[in-house]
């Protein structure tokens, strides 16, 4: 186990290598650069690939490629690079291949900005292309989480058959943090499944997304839904932190949620109660502790970086048992410590409760 | 008594869905008896396109993956590169491979990816009900050319050989012709061609294949044959545009 600075970007690249990760398709962008500069020069030293495609379409198809033929592989974008991916995905996900997508997000609609931004978590955690499908989204908040959670994805990637994303954003993606990183993963087993010619197997393996005949796509649907409700009653992982004796509980995942720790530890010293409830995985959310939590009174606000998308989940796991606050940033700027501190103190003088 | 035909072991034998008369059958034939001929069957890994083929994984007794519309390229490119002793195809049709997966070609092409292409020229989109292709010849009338093929306002049909032939990366491009025998069996010999190259690791090869579409093309079989011969071969010049040894010769 070492330990080191890395930034964001490079501790989830050397992350993904020493989860087995060989195969690595991608494009540039900002501001995600970093991952294929460092898979770059790091994939030779472990006899991996590294493939500049010539889009993100061909990336995200290349993975659907390496993915089905047995291996680990991902590819890392950021916004508008992620929105061309969307057909791969889906395929991918109605294929049940398992692969990596990294979202190092950025600020639109359009072209947008470099800033930060969570205004992908939509197309994130609600299927994102055609069709219907879910990926496992894992929001890492630290420099660490971004090591621990491509390896994670991966695993699950592979225990699901289903592709998974990490959703982090530029701020996550440049900052420096000391990380611990694992050591390198031996061999993986091979897949029975996987595209790797028949070698003497009796039937074919052939991976796919085609029901052509009405019975096979609700086969494949029905398939597909049992699995995601097994995702869901095993996969959601959250962190709690003083949400017990909470009156308000604020609910951000990734850089926010950063930002509103701060805040809440400056109030938590003047007495308040507060707490923070961080969503680690974006899908499945974790509806059901959020239901728990209301149901015992307590009133939720939402801090995000986006006009209002992941505080849509929170509401419906709320389901009007309480009462739901947001707080939103659309500049592609990151809230400060100190907008989040006032927010919650107003908040807290209007319920009578400072 | 010596057994002189055979059904290929590289092809199951499901019944194809392909309309009579249709060339998509001679050419998965052709790729099968190659696959025989190598003895690769246990280490071939196709790529179904999107397009006529589509199901070309249920016809074919090697392991299969179906790429999105005009992908089949970059899906090759991650096998081949997860399994470099494997042999990959992909096996596409020309709105699959000239118009929406263009950039997947050309750069697949470039990188002198280590597959083979087989690639079915039949001037239509034959799946969604004959709507104009890339390679629909000027004045030929598709769903969406009615009128013809108007170069003044839709511009001209692609030759994709001689398109790729301006890149360094390939290693063998062929056209080739499936209107009657003796082309049949130059075209076998081609598409044996492009799995030897790609076997002895000599880098990208492409065969283009005329192909007929006697349902869009509103012909008898026959008479769709002999549109290939007539209208298609003079647009389309049969014969090598690229091999390692750079032989090019011409037989329109
Ligand atoms: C993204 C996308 N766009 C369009 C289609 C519809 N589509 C299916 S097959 C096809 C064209 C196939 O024509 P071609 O590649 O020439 O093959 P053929 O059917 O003639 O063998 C199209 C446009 C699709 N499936 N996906
Ligand atoms: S539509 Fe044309 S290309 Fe498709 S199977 Fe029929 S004849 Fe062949």
């Amino acid at each position: 186990m070492e330990r080191v600075m890395m930034k964001g970007n490079e501790a989830l690249a050397e992350g993904a290598i020493r989860a087995g990760c060989r195969f690595f398709f991608g494009y540039p962008i900002t501001p995600q650069n970093e991952v294929p500069e460092y898979m770059a020069r790091r994939m030779p030293e472990v006899n991996g690939v590294f493939l500049q495609a010539e889009s993100e379409v061909s990336a995200i198809n290349m993975v659907y490629g390496a993915g089905g033929a047995g291996a680990r592989a991902m590819t890392s974008s950021s916004s508008p690079g992620i929105s061309l991916k969307q057909e791969g995905i889906s395929y991918i996900a109605g294929a049940e291949v398992p692969c990596v997508i990294v979202n190092v997000s950025r600020g639109g609609p359009g072209l947008g900005g470099l800033t930060p931004s969570q205004s992908d978590y939509f197309q994130a955690t609600k299927g994102g292309g055609h069709g219907d499908y879910h990926l496992i989204v894992f929001a890492p908040g630290t420099g660490q989480e971004m090591v621990d959670l491509i390896g994670l994805a991966f695993d699950k990637a592979e225990e699901y058959r289903n592709p998974t994303m990490i959703l982090s954003d530029a701020i996550m993606g440049q900052m420096m943090e000391p990380v611990v990183l694992p050591e390198m993963r031996p061999e993986l087993k091979e897949k029975s499944w996987a595209t790797t010619g028949k070698k003497g197997r009796v039937k074919p393996n052939v991976i796919n997304s085609l029901g052509i005949l009405d019975k096979d796509l609700e086969l494949m649907n029905i398939k597909l839904q049992e699995k995601y409700a097994r995702i869901e009653a095993n996969e959601v992982r959250y962190e709690a932190d003083g949400t017990d004796d909470a009156d308000l509980i604020v609910v951000a995942y990734g850089t926010t949620s950063r930002v509103v720790r701060s805040a809440l530890s400056m109030l938590r010293e003047e007495g308040k109660k507060v707490g923070l409830l961080r969503p680690i995985t974006l899908w499945p959310f974790p509806k059901k502790i959020l239901g728990d939590l209301a149901a015992k009174n307590k009133r939720f606000l939402v801090v995000e970086m986006s006009s209002g998308q992941l505080v849509e989940d929170v509401i419906l796991a709320v389901n009007d048992r309480s009462k739901v606050d947001f707080y939103g940033k659309l500049n592609g700027t990151i809230p400060t410590v100190r907008e989040v501190y006032e927010e919650i103190t107003s908040l807290l003088q209007k319920e009578g409760r400072a | 008594m010596k057994k002189v035909f055979s059904f290929p072991r590289a092809m199951t034998d499901k019944r194809t869905h392909y309309c009579p008369g249709c060339t998509h059958g001679i050419i998965h034939r052709l790729v099968a008896e190659a696959i025989d001929d190598f003895g690769i069957q246990e280490k071939t890994i196709g790529v179904a396109p999107v397009g006529c083929a589509v199901l070309a994984y249920d016809y074919f007794d090697v392991d299969f993956q179906e790429a999105a519309h005009g992908r089949a390229p970059a899906v090759a490119t991650g096998i081949k590169r997860v399994h470099p002793d494997s042999v990959v195809f992909a096996y596409q049709g020309d709105g699959d491979l000239a118009s929406i997966g263009a950039a997947e070609i050309i750069h697949a092409a470039t990188r002198g990816e280590k597959i083979t292409v087989i690639f079915v020229n039949n001037a239509v989109y034959g799946m969604t009900g004959g709507q104009m292709a890339p390679t629909t010849l000027p004045g030929q009338k598709t769903t969406t050319s009615p009128y013809g093929r108007d170069t003044a306002t839709v511009g001209y049909p692609i030759r994709v050989c001689e398109l790729l032939a301006t890149l360094d990366g390939p290693a063998y491009l062929e056209r080739v012709s499936v209107h009657d025998p003796k082309h049949i069996i130059k075209a076998g010999a081609a598409i044996r061609k492009a799995f030897d190259m790609q076997i002895k690791g000599a880098g990208f090869a492409l065969v283009e294949v005329l192909s007929s579409c006697p349902t869009n093309w509103g012909m008898t079989p026959k008479d769709a044959l002999r549109w290939v011969e007539e209208k298609m071969i003079p647009y389309y010049p049969l014969g090598v545009f690229r091999s390692p040894e750079e032989v090019t010769s011409c037989d329109a």
